[in-house]
Formats: structure tokens, sequence, C-alpha cells
């Protein structure tokens, strides 16, 4: 028999060539004309786009409200996936098959129905807009947005740790006198945090880019609650695509750098020894 | 695996519950409630208010919403391209998950990475560089502009952004659940001298069958969802170029928030199905994966 690489398994021709094919027409092609778009541009024209004070804040935003929505995420989706995964309560189920809904529901829906919620008017903007807490057309609201689109990432990593954790040694720290806090703390916790932290990669990652949730509910004023991405779309609404392009590589190449920083951080994390 | 497991001897004076192993009731009730208060704020109120806002004006306005020729248009552009989308990606899953789990070869962690890529890309970069390539003003726009092959701005823009955005998908199910079953029965297929579509149809393909329904149905519910990306290349013309996402935008934005809602209760219930049909498919593939660990 002709040797594969690999192993005996029939198909490799085919699937790795259409594989191949697909990822050069559909992703390969677009991507590098992005970059082929920006080299037109001269290097004054590139810096006059993208160290615009308008870009800048745009960016600001982006990466702040991302990071924020990221962190609540972490946080709430920890607690969601322990109480999930350890606790019985009635509805349980129709929770958890819930807690995907983001990953389902178009971002244009979330969109108008987060900012219906938190407007003046709204089930809860009717409540938080006396007491000085304004979130629609803010950046406040750009978080809300964020925090629904990544909400899922968090439970869906931690909760398979979650369930296959050993009970053994809860059970040895139990015993051996640490309190219930303490074990939690000292044995639980430090085997789910590198599934927190994948869960927040994911989720800055899908919050950076997204357009569809936020537009409705940022208000969308230059300088203040403008999305790098709303920012893009004004550029090539104005034909203006050598600016919208200088943009978009320079938030690709930042966004993309970040996520590698936080995955080799999150990856020392886990090499260090649990405990 | 439940915290509260009855004592075998009850009376004896052994502790219903495994205390060390458990926390308070207080602090289990207000984990609870914190869990769901959270839940209750991002997830269920917006879920309720689309129903709320959708009925406000009663069935017959939520009917006549749906029903209307733009919207009914809109519908009709969005399955057509979600018939086109889902096929293709689902063979894309297909090849790309098979070549990386079946085979070994240089550039594969390279070539996960391009796979994953597009997860990554903004929506309005992913719509934005088909512009840059078969725009009036991109690559190969002149040539196109030449023969009268309208690309963006029309269907075969949006098919190519859904395409973008919705490709890594299957791919993305199908990974863990293949790398997990391991090529042991393959294998045994190939002694055993079946032929290598034999060998898909009869071996793999029932063993994956739930992670690929799955990975299917999350598939059409992001390309009959898609905002972003569409939203560049489609030019917003009315009941031509408009998906349903695009359509519930403008009727938002012309302040028909009836209308809007009524339109976007339509994706929810897409997307409540995507979620009910995501709950059979796990339960039945976790059945399959206790029984190959057993």
């Amino acid at each position: 028999m002709r040797s594969r690489p690999g192993g005996v398994l029939p198909g490799f021709g085919l699937a790795m060539g259409f594989t191949l094919l697909y990822l050069t027409l559909i992703v390969f092609i677009p991507l590098s004309t992005l970059v082929l778009k920006t080299a037109t541009l001269s290097w004054g024209q590139f810096w006059e786009t993208v160290a615009s004070p308008r870009t800048l804040a745009a960016c600001r935003l982006s990466f702040g409200a991302a990071f924020a929505a990221a962190a609540i995420n972490a946080v709430f989706g920890l607690l969601v996936a322990w109480v999930l995964e350890r606790y019985r309560f009635p509805g349980r189920l129709i929770v958890d098959g819930l807690v995907d809904l983001p990953f389902a529901l178009p971002t244009a829906v979330a969109g108008i129905a987060l900012t219906t919620l938190y407007a003046g008017n709204g089930w809860l903007g009717r409540f938080l807009e006396p007491r000085g807490i304004k979130v629609a057309y803010t950046p406040l609201g750009v978080v809300v947005a964020l925090t629904f689109v990544g909400l899922p990432f968090v439970v869906r990593t931690v909760q398979p740790v979650l369930a296959e954790l050993d009970r053994a040694t809860e059970e040895a720290a139990a015993t051996l006198g640490a309190g219930r806090g303490q074990v939690f703390v000292r044995v639980i916790l430090p085997e789910l945090v590198p599934a927190t932290a994948t869960g927040f990669t994911l989720a800055f990652a899908r919050a950076l880019g997204e357009y569809g949730s936020v537009i409705f509910i940022a208000g969308n004023m230059p300088m203040r609650s403008e999305i790098t991405p709303l920012l893009i779309m004004i550029k090539l609404e104005q034909y203006d695509y050598a600016g919208a392009t200088a943009i978009a590589l320079v938030f690709l190449a930042a966004s993309a750098s970040l996520l590698l920083l936080i995955n080799l951080i999150s990856r020392r994390a886990r090499a260090v020894p649990a405990g | 695996m439940t915290t509260a497991s009855p004592s075998p001897h009850p009376g004896i004076g052994v502790p219903r519950r495994i205390d060390h192993l458990s926390e308070p009731r207080w602090v289990r009730a207000g984990l609870i409630g914190a869990a769901m208060g959270f839940l209750v704020l991002f997830l269920f109120l917006p879920l309720l208010v689309v129903f709320a806002e959708a009925f406000s004006k009663g069935l017959a306005a939520w009917a006549a919403a749906v029903t209307d020729p733009v919207a009914l248009a809109a519908v009709r552009l969005t399955l057509l391209t979600a018939a086109l989308v889902v096929p293709v990606n689902l063979l894309f899953g297909l090849a790309a998950a098979w070549t990386i789990v079946k085979f070994e070869f240089r550039g594969k962690s390279l070539l996960t990475t391009l796979i994953d890529l597009p997860f990554s890309v903004s929506p309005v970069i992913s719509g934005m560089m088909f512009v840059l390539v078969f725009g009036a003003h991109g690559l190969l726009g002149p040539w196109l502009l030449a023969r009268d092959i309208k690309i963006i701005f029309a269907l075969p823009g949006i098919v190519l952004a859904t395409l973008f955005v919705t490709s890594s998908i299957v791919a993305r199910e199908l990974l863990p659940l293949m790398e997990a079953q391991g090529n042991d029965e393959e294998e045994a297929a190939v002694t055993l001298g079946a032929g290598g579509w034999q060998i898909f149809l009869r071996v793999s393909l029932p063993k994956i069958k739930w992670g690929l329904v799955y990975g299917v149905i999350l598939c059409n519910a992001r390309a009959m969802g898609e905002f972003g990306a569409v939203s560049v290349v489609s030019g917003h013309i009315r009941g031509v170029t408009n998906t349903i996402p695009l359509h519930v935008e403008i009727l938002y934005n012309e302040y028909q928030f009836a209308a809007s809602f009524a339109v976007a209760s339509l994706l929810t219930l897409l997307a409540l199905a995507t979620l009910v049909i995501k709950g059979i498919a796990g339960r039945r593939a976790g059945g399959a994966a206790r029984r190959v660990a057993a």
C-alpha cells in the first residue's frame, strides 16, 4: 500500500485539497487584499488616519469595553458554571440550555432588545435613570451589549472542567481540616483558572469585533460612544476605502497581538502546578 | 453526583448531607440567587422584551408586520442565502476536521489557526474584505463592471460574506468530538478492506452524527442572523438585498418598534429552536460518548 502522511486512512488528498482551496478563496485572498489596499496609502496618510483623535477614542472604547465585559463574564461565568454544575434546583436544565442563547440569537435582535430594556422608559432604565445610572446611549451600554455577546464562553469552558474535577481532593483537604472556603480558594479555584482564562480570551476576542448588538445601544457619538467597527463602517459609507482599511488593519493587528499575549499568560498560568 | 446523598442508615445519627463537601444552605441559596440574577438581567429579560414588544400592538399588527411584502422578500433572501451557505460550510467543516484529525502533517497548527481565524475577525472587517476584492473600486471591480457582473450590493456578495463569517462553525463543533473519539474504528475498517467512502459513510458519519447536527443548525442560525458583514455588502436595497436582520434594523431606525420586534421575534424563535435541537443533539451525543467510554 502507498504510504500516506500519518497513517492508513484514506481521503487525505480530497479533504486537504478542498480545505485548502476553500480557505484560499474565502479567507486568504480577501485577507491579503486588506494588506494590499493599505499598501497603496502613503505613510503620512496612514498615520493621519490611524492616529487621529477619533480613531484613538474608538479603539480605546472598543478595547476597554471588551475587556470590562470579558472580566464581568469571567466572574459571573464562573459563578453560573458552579451553580449549574454543583447545585440542583428547579428549572436548572432550562437555564443550562438558555446559556447558549447569545450564540444563536442574531446580534441585531440582541441590540434592539437590550436598548429597549435600558432606555429611559424601558423595564430597567425606568429604575436606573432616576438613580443617575444611564446605560443606553453611553459607553456603559456598550459594556452591557458586549457582556451579553460573550456570556456563554466562560460558562461553557469552565463547566466540563468542574464536572470532571475529582471530589477526592476536596475530601482530602476537608479531612485535613480545611474549611469550605479554604478548600474552594486553595483546591478548587486553581483547577478552574486555566479554563476561566480561556473563556475570558474567547469572550474578549468576540467582543472586540462585535458590531450588531452594540450600535443600537451605544448612541454612537464620535469621541464618546463610537466603537472601532462602526468607525470602519462610516469610512466605508463615505467611500474612504483606504482609511477604512488602515483602521481595520491596525485594529486586527492590535487585537491579534493582544490575544496572543493573553494566550501566553494563560498558558503560563496553566504551567504553574496547582496549589 | 449530587451533593445531597441520603444516608444509608437514616435515624442512626449519620448526617443526611456530607457537610464538609458542600456549602452551608444560605451560601448555596445566595450563589444560586446571584447567578440567576445575572442571567435574568442579561438573558431572560432581553428574550422576554422581544416578545412583549412584538405583540404590544396585538396579534393582528404582528401578523401584518411579518406578512408585509418587504418583510417576506427579506425572509426569502435570508432562506436562499442560508440554503446556499450551509451545505458548502457543512462540506468544508467535514473536510477540514477530517484533514486535521485523521492525518499528521507539517503546518497542522497553522491550518487550525486559519480555520479558526474568521471567528475572531470583526464582522464589519469580514464584509469589507469582499468589498475590497469585488467592489466597484476593488481589485476585480473594473473587470466585473466591464462584464456587467454584480457581486457587491447583490446576492453573491451576501453569500460570500456569510460563507466567511460562518465557515468555522461546523469544524469547531466536529474537531473536539472527532479528536476525543480517535481513529481506531476507521483503522479497523481499513484492515477489513473497506473503501474510503464506505468508511466515511458507515463508520465515521454515525459516530459524529449529533455533533454534525448541532454544527449545522448553529451554522444555519448564524447564517440567517448575520448582521455586520452582510450590512457592509448588501447595499440595503429594500425588498431586494435586505435580509431579515437588516429589515429589523430599518424598521427600528424608522421608529416602527412593534413591527421591528415582530420581525425580530421570527429570528428569536429560530434561535430558541436551535437551542432545543442542541439540547436533544447534546443528550444523544453525550449518550453515545458514555457508551464509548463504557
